[in-house]
């Protein structure tokens, strides 16, 4: 494990920059739903210079106050390491889940765009949608509202097909994400 | 504006008719009450929850939205409030006052710019891992966000220099909060907590919980070792040709059974051992297994140790890039094991082949078991070998400077004050400033018990000392309290002057006085062409003089012959006394690893050309 990387490296700083890849994990954390939670776990990826791609948090067991944040990632395997033991030491944060590493899971985010056009256009984003099974959730005779539920890899691929065909608004909710299996993550709590 | 907001209080009631008709269901509650009352405000649950956490002394300063809170220490005798005259000096001395006791370290400043002033000393407890809890006053709930008079958002500056804060909105969940913090702020890694507080909270009547009933199960952090690790562990030092302890500030928070069990531990082995400045005194360090101190102003053997050694146990040290200098020449052959209570310190500056997480004294009382058990035994032969090389290095003496009768050398000063504390017959606790002196203090000082040595290591704060110093004197009335300072860093903090006066407080200020801020002398010098930019103080006060204007003491020493008098002098007055020691203006602090350099690539002297000025 010692790293014994002898390249020259010219900043006095030491660590050159990681040569290992950059990597996407999911993160599933379960805090504490009290105030200032969110801004610690933000804090924490902007002070240690972490990136985050997504990040989604609710309220998901009102009797015992928790909310479960979904944390989309990058960094190398050291820097992801980093930021799971980073987060599992805050007082708010009960536990630290990496979905990537602990096995198959499913991530979906839910987006609506709305789409303006008429004739041709309009219809081709109909069909579309339809292909994707997007649901339209708004309608006049020049717009849609669609909603589109799948991976971040679909959601970006409606995108792609609707931009030529009107679109003028995306709000995207970010990524929720899950082991599968019948494992639970409170199991044997 | 704010004491409007005092309407809201409700009139005291008569203290002795109270007394009468509540003693017995207060008694229920806990079994200690501070105050004869029933139903307790916010600001008097404050003062039952620091009695009941076992604070007796809190350092702070008053203002508006705290005022609640010093009503009620003015109504009861439990809890010492002292006065200092800044708030970071509140923050340093709770932190001097916690390291040199172990016990946490409290603070009450005022909202605002009380709360803005402590944000130094609550981030220097953060890096240096201080167990402190700070309480601070806030505007009333519904002024919170309006801009109001002294309101600063507090929970939001302090969130990322503390290791845990809240804001308390409901006086129901404040017992239950201030609980909690000081379970927090000695757990695990330890650290600081503020606690803000609203003034209506204050003033808001509330139930009281005793510490015993407070739900802290969401906070436990391991301390225990996985065992099977440290079988490994131990195996890797048994079977070690040139092994070396690296010891760090975990072991002194552990406690003072943690330092016996290492000391325990590294004789069985018969390795030698380092520490980092944080960690000085964890071992004692006129033993002979002790190398000194190690990192960027470390002993030779020290560092080279480090370097070619071929197992490292690092135990509550974390890698600081004072001590590795280059990471990736650090120690380059050794595998290298890290005990640490924070699991996000292993792998997170060098890689570790054994990383494990737990308390530093359960961890070395697991190893000294197995150790036992299995009846290791280092092979003695190897070992001679190591310690042949090590003598190679300490013969170089890399802590020698010219000696000379005409000029007071700070080493010499150092020694000398050394060589008297010595004989001293008080228990002696040193606080340094940041410096040159700090350094030099690290280096000639010797501590051979923990808890006695108190520096700001992580944050490197100017002006930590003298505060720091106030708070171990409050803690330990009757020890020898000095503050070894630089000119420049005492005057950072000066105004405890007062404090100290007021209190009765005989620290001893020891300046090495050179006139520059020293340390960026040293690397303007050596590293930016001795191009002095604003590093020289131009009109320093008469040290002397300004400890008369406090009504303290104040004496000078301008050349060796005078130093001895003065040291003895300062020792024995009973007030606080600042030693102003005229120092040689241009000594440097050596050896030094050049930032950016490997342990290996140290330097002994001051000849600027062996350092490389691109690497700045």
């Amino acid at each position: 494990m010692v790293r014994k990387s002898q390249q020259d490296k010219k900043s006095v700083y030491g660590a050159a920059p990681e040569q290992d890849p950059i990597l996407s994990h999911t993160l599933a954390v379960i805090v504490d739903n009290e105030p200032g939670v969110l801004a610690r776990v933000i804090g924490l990826f902007s002070g240690r210079g972490y990136n985050i791609e997504s990040l989604t948090v609710a309220e998901t067991d009102g009797s015992k106050k928790l909310s479960r944040i979904t944390i989309v990632c990058s960094g190398t395997v050291h820097v992801i390491e980093q930021i799971h033991h980073q987060l599992g030491r805050l007082v708010a944060v009960h536990d630290v889940y990496n979905l990537t590493v602990e096995g198959a899971h499913i991530d979906r985010e839910l987006a609506l765009l709305k789409v303006r056009g008429k004739n041709d256009k309009r219809i081709e984003a109909l069909r579309v949608a339809d292909i994707f099974r997007a649901r339209v959730v708004d309608s006049t005779l020049e717009s849609f509202v669609f909603e589109i539920t799948g991976s971040s890899e679909k959601v970006n691929a409606f995108v792609d097909l609707m931009t030529p065909l009107g679109l003028v608004e995306i709000a995207r909710t970010g990524v929720a994400a899950m082991s599968r299996g019948k494992e639970g993550v409170h199991d044997g709590k | 504006m704010a004491t409007k907001t005092s309407t809201k209080a409700k009139p005291k009631p008569n203290m002795q008719l109270v007394k009468a008709v509540s003693s017995s269901a207060a008694k229920k509650v806990q079994s200690a009450p501070v105050f004869e009352k029933k139903t307790l405000t916010g600001a008097e649950i404050v003062i039952q929850a620091l009695v009941d956490n076992g604070v007796d002394t809190i350092f702070g300063y008053p203002g508006g939205a705290v005022l609640p809170i010093y009503d009620a220490i003015f109504q009861q005798k439990k809890v010492k409030h002292v006065l200092v005259r800044h708030e970071q000096a509140a923050l340093h001395a709770a932190e001097g006052y916690a390291r040199s006791t172990g016990k946490v370290g409290c603070a009450l400043v005022t909202s605002g710019p009380g709360a803005t002033n402590a944000v130094t000393g609550l981030t220097d407890a953060l890096l240096d891992s201080i167990p402190v809890v700070c309480f601070s006053g806030q505007v009333p709930t519904f002024l919170i966000g309006t801009d109001a008079f002294q309101e600063a958002d507090t929970t939001g500056i302090t969130r990322q220099c503390t290791k845990q804060n809240y804001l308390v909105r409901d006086v129901k969940a404040l017992a239950g909060t201030i609980h909690e913090a000081f379970h927090v702020a000695k757990s695990g890694r330890p650290g600081p907590v503020i606690i803000d507080l609203p003034k209506d909270v204050q003033f808001a009547p509330g139930p009281y919980t005793p510490p015993a009933q407070a739900d802290l199960s969401r906070y436990q952090p391991r301390t225990m070792p996985d065992l099977s690790k440290i079988e490994d562990a131990v195996e890797m030092i048994a079977n070690a040709k040139r092994p070396v302890f690296y010891t760090g500030g975990g072991v002194i928070n552990a406690g003072a059974g943690a330092s016996k069990l290492l000391t325990e531990f590294v004789h069985m082995t018969g390795a030698p051992i380092t520490t980092t400045l944080m960690g000085l005194g964890a071992y004692p360090m006129s033993d002979k297994q002790f190398l000194g101190m190690l990192g960027m102003h470390g002993t030779y053997e020290a560092n080279l140790a480090m370097h070619d050694c071929d197992v490292m146990v690092n135990i509550g040290a974390r890698f600081d890039d004072r001590v590795t200098g280059r990471l990736d020449a650090f120690s380059p052959e050794s595998k290298k094991i890290h005990i640490d209570i924070d699991a996000s310190s292993i792998n997170k500056n060098v890689r570790v082949d054994l990383g494990i997480v737990a308390d530093s004294e359960e961890a070395l009382r697991a190893m000294i078991a197995v150790w036992k058990k299995r009846k290791y035994k280092m092979d003695a032969g190897v070992m001679k070998i190591w310690w042949a090389q090590i003598e190679k290095w300490r013969a170089i003496k890399c802590l020698s400077y010219q000696k000379t009768d005409k000029v007071i050398k700070p080493q010499y000063a150092l020694e000398r004050l050394q060589y008297f504390l010595s004989k001293q017959k008080k228990e002696v606790f040193i606080t340094t400033e940041v410096g040159q002196h700090q350094m030099w203090a690290a280096q000639f000082l010797k501590f051979d018990q923990p808890h006695h040595f108190m520096t700001s290591g992580g944050l490197g704060t100017m002006g930590y000392g003298f505060p720091a110093a106030v708070g171990v004197q409050m803690a330990h009335p009757n020890a020898m309290v000095v503050d070894v300072a630089g000119d420049a860093s005492i005057l950072m903090n000066i105004q405890e002057m007062s404090t100290a006066v007021q209190y009765r407080l005989p620290v001893k200020i020891f300046i090495l006085n050179n006139q520059w801020m020293g340390m960026v002398k040293q690397w303007q010098e050596l590293l930016h062409g001795e191009r002095y930019s604003n590093s020289y103080t131009e009109s320093l006060p008469d040290f002397v003089k300004l400890a008369e204007a406090y009504g303290g003491v104040g004496f000078r020493a301008h050349t060796p012959a005078e130093l001895d008098d003065v040291i003895q002098k300062m020792l024995k007055t009973d007030c606080v006394t600042i030693v102003d020691v005229c120092v040689d203006q241009t000594e440097n602090c050596f050896p030094m690893i050049p930032s950016g350099k490997a342990h290996n690539e140290m330097i002994l002297s001051a000849d600027a050309k062996k350092f490389d000025k691109t690497l700045v």
